[in-house]
């Protein structure tokens, strides 16, 4: 622990040389720019970018690209707030309490609190990083498949179980998610499903598209039903209004570190910070005071998903640099980078290459901060969109839709998958029915699936596997408790069952 | 001793037959990558790209698409509705003859047009760093003495269908349990949760050297070219091959190739051949070939339709005996 700070300092020496800076500052606008564009997104940006860094030392390309990922990661919770669009996947949970929190004036305080969450949960993860490299890289390998199935009933469980509302609707949405992620080639049998061959089913439905139209679209449908809800909200617009946000930020100080705890352990265990946010969120929604009031407009809400977002997105550039798995699409396109800059991901890598891992994670403190002192400068100018008519913003958010459907896979299919769950979307919120649990079901759908069956191709088939050693049994064991609680609370007095909680 | 005759080979063709090209790329260019961020076709593509810019050996400007949906039939696709597009170059491995083989994709393999092969990836049979066994010989013992648990890149893919082929050479049964990437099964065999892979090199070279799995041998007509040691006491070239270990496997490859859509003019297909033998030409070349521990052998044109039809061949006997093929 001691010699990793001592490397630390190292990193900060390499990281603080004014072309590095320089390389911090420019790629965190560039991100922030990249992220608050719908559709543009952080895999895209940082694929715009690499070519650019062929020539360049790996560790200057490697800072330039990671602090255009943050500023894209913070920037990105932008459109999820103001107009319910989530630009990346890991940003969706963001929408449930932002987006209320918007409508009703508190646009300012909305952004402000996601910022900072973001800022805070990075810096928890980077933390956790330094501190606990080694240990962090030998606990990542504990998990087999086995392991990954617990951990995503964990998150489904712990989602799933406090969402409230009509259970039957729940059943309905995961079943609708579950079959949504299903389709396109199955990675256990090699075969086709739900294809019909159709050549643009055979990649799958890209979970972006139905994201981008069950919120984004359905919501403008369901505005331009009830046009006598859209008026422009007023919103005082100065940074004293962030400063006043900004100071009343810390007394969610319980759910910060609650949420970025369960995002380190998300990041690293891994199941992603998609996963994370909802985890966390979930969890926020049954053991916080404020509980009864996420998804209308809780602030606390809102920072249990940023927080969490955030804090896996960090701690999960270990696992990726120590194992060579990369937990985001994002994370991917640097893996690629790192390969053409003749560096290999693995267990060696902390030792033969010092310069680059602490550089980068030195990196990682600094354009964190860079990018949340950034974004937070641009609260006042995009609160304002908040004051433009409907009629101007309507059409504007229709085609900030279709750029992001398009720039999926540049596909016109998808364009009208996009149209057909706008429609889904508006149905599910007439009818009533919850989106979250189709949102996290399409996530996880497939890799839980597939964790199920692979650890049934280990066991040889024995379901007692996810017992027969501490590790799962006790994740599975949470899991179970998460769906049992609830259900127990129900039976008893819906008051008193919560003092039994942890 | 096979690379430095084919990249002699490569030089003395480039130098003899540059065919006259009449065909230039007048837009800018789609190189398409039919796999995920980050894996093995991503780096090739990308590697080509930057090579072809560093020496300007294209005037337009190249854009790398990634369309790696459905185990990469969703870019194949996409090339094969480019058709006559001579600036939408698709990048894979034997996936664009196999696949069709094995799942209904949407495209057959006269479909695309091959172009040229840069690079042949090697498979290694890499077993978890405390297994009782070190030669192939011991493997074979264990497998025929309990189950040995092997894992691999997707299903009916190059992995699996290399352990069909060691099952029935070496007469043994395992259990195939498929991930999502090479690196994935990497992880898992570091992790000690399955006891054999058959990735590439470059997929567990980092595990290798961290002491979380080992190379048994490789499945190659000959030993891998020397290099500079990969750990303390082993370079490439220390593997020993499978067959001298006495699997009778000859050898197991998988190309890295370039493909354009249907129905390109035949100018077209030489020009991109002819860039892409100067690509291979290039010390860069080179250097990315030993990096990623390939060897480097271009094939175009008679040779490289030869090469594809006596693969499709074997496998497609190892498809039929397991009952995989597709109508």
């Amino acid at each position: 622990m001691i010699e990793n700070v001592a490397a630390l300092a190292h990193g900060f020496a390499v990281a603080l040389t004014a072309k590095h800076i320089l390389f911090m500052v420019a790629g965190v606008c560039f991100g922030l720019v990249v992220g608050v564009l719908p559709g543009l997104g952080a895999p895209n940006g940082v694929g715009l970018l690499l070519p650019l860094t062929f020539t360049m030392e790996p560790v200057s390309a490697i800072i330039l690209l990671t602090s255009m990922y943050w500023g894209a990661l913070i920037g990105g919770s932008t459109t999820s707030i103001l107009f319910n669009i989530p630009g990346e996947p890991s940003s969706v949970a963001t929408t449930f309490d932002g987006y209320p929190m918007a409508k009703s004036g508190e646009a300012t305080k909305a952004l402000t609190f996601a910022f900072l969450s973001s800022g805070f949960g990075a810096l928890f993860g980077v933390v956790v990083v330094t501190l606990l490299a080694g240990w962090v890289t030998r606990f990542a390998l504990l998990f087999s498949p086995v392991e990954y199935f617990a951990v995503f009933v964990l998150a489904f469980a712990s989602f799933i179980a406090f969402g409230g509302g009509s259970p039957l609707k729940s059943v309905v949405s995961i079943a609708l998610g579950l079959a949504l992620a299903s389709v396109g080639m199955d990675t256990i049998s090699g075969s086709m499903r739900l294809t019909y061959d159709v050549p643009d089913l055979i990649r799958g439905i890209s979970f972006l598209v139905v994201v981008i139209g069950l919120f984004g679209l359905g919501e403008l449908f369901e505005t331009m039903q009830n046009p006598a809800a859209a008026k422009p909200v007023a919103t005082r617009l100065d940074l004293a209004g962030v400063v006043r946000a900004a100071l009343e930020w810390p007394r969610y100080g319980v759910a910060l570190l609650r949420s970025a705890v369960i995002g380190c352990w998300m990041g690293i265990a891994p199941g992603g910070p998609t996963a994370a946010s909802f985890m966390s969120y979930g969890i926020g929604k049954r053991f916080s005071r404020n509980g009864p009031r996420f998804g209308k407009g809780e602030p606390e809400g809102l920072v249990c998903a940023e927080t969490a977002d955030q804090s896996a997105g960090s701690s999960a550039m270990l696992p990726m640099l120590a194992l060579g798995l990369p937990s985001s699409a994002t994370a991917a396109v640097l893996l690629g980078g790192l390969m053409i800059w003749g560096i290999t991901p693995g267990p060696t890598l902390f030792s033969e290459r010092p310069d680059f891992v602490w550089g980068l994670i030195a990196s990682m403190y600094l354009s964190n901060i860079v990018a949340v002192v950034l974004a937070l400068a641009t609260v006042p100018l995009f609160a304002r969109m908040l004051q433009v008519p409907f009629t101007i913003t309507g059409p504007i958010i229709a085609l900030v839709c279709v750029i992001g459907a398009w720039t999926v896979a540049g596909a016109p299919f998808d364009l009208w998958l996009l149209l057909l769950f706008g429609a889904v979307g508006w149905l599910m919120k007439a009818l009533d029915y919850p989106i979250a649990p189709l949102v996290l079901a399409m996530v996880l759908g497939d890799r839980t699936e597939d964790a199920f069956r692979q650890s049934m191709l280990l066991s040889g088939g024995k379901l007692s596997v996810f017992f027969a050693s501490p590790l799962p049994a006790t994740i599975t064991g949470l899991a179970l408790l998460c769906l049992v609680v609830p259900l127990a609370g129900m039976a008893l007095k819906p008051r008193t069952a919560r003092s039994a909680a942890p | 001793m096979t690379m430095r005759l084919a990249a002699l080979a490569a030089a003395l063709g480039l130098t003899a037959a540059t065919p006259v090209a009449a065909f230039t790329p007048s837009k800018p260019v789609e190189f398409v990558v039919t796999a995920g961020a980050g894996g093995g076709t991503d780096i090739f593509a990308r590697t080509i790209q930057s090579i072809i810019q560093k020496n300007n050996l294209v005037a337009q400007p190249i854009v790398v698409t990634l369309k790696g949906g459905g185990s990469g039939a969703e870019g194949f696709v996409y090339g094969k509705t480019g058709s006559g597009d001579a600036h939408r170059l698709v990048f894979g491995t034997s996936n664009q003859w196999l696949l069709p083989m094995v799942a209904k994709v949407g495209w057959s393999r006269q479909e695309l047009t091959p172009v040229a092969a840069l690079a042949f990836d090697e498979f290694i049979l890499w077993t978890r760093q405390d297994a009782p066994w070190k030669t192939a010989g011991e493997f074979v013992a264990a497998a025929k003495a309990g189950t040995i648990k092997v894992g691999g890149s997707q299903s009916k893919d190059l992995d699996e269908t290399l352990l069909k082929i060691l099952e029935k050479a070496a007469g043994i049964k395992t259990t195939y349990i498929p991930f999502k990437s090479g690196g994935e099964a990497a992880v898992q065999l570091a992790g000690g949760h399955i006891d054999a892979n058959t990735n590439n090199p470059a997929e567990n070279v980092g595990q290798w050297k961290g002491g979380q799995g080992r190379p048994v041998c490789v499945f190659s007509a000959a030993r891998l070219a020397a290099g500079p040691k990969v750990t303390d006491t082993m370079a490439w070239s220390d593997i020993p091959t499978c067959k001298e270990q006495g699997i009778p496997i000859e050898e197991y490859k998988m190309p890295r190739a370039v493909y354009l859509p249907p129905n390109v003019p035949a100018e077209a297909v030489a020009f991109w051949a002819d860039v892409l033998e100067k690509v291979f030409a290039s010390p860069e070349w080179q250097e990315y070939i030993g990096r990623t521990s390939q060897s480097a052998t271009f094939l175009k044109g008679d040779a490289f339709a030869k090469f594809i039809a006596s693969d499709e061949d074997r496998s497609r006997k190892v498809f039929e005996e397991q009952g995989w093929l597709v109508k």
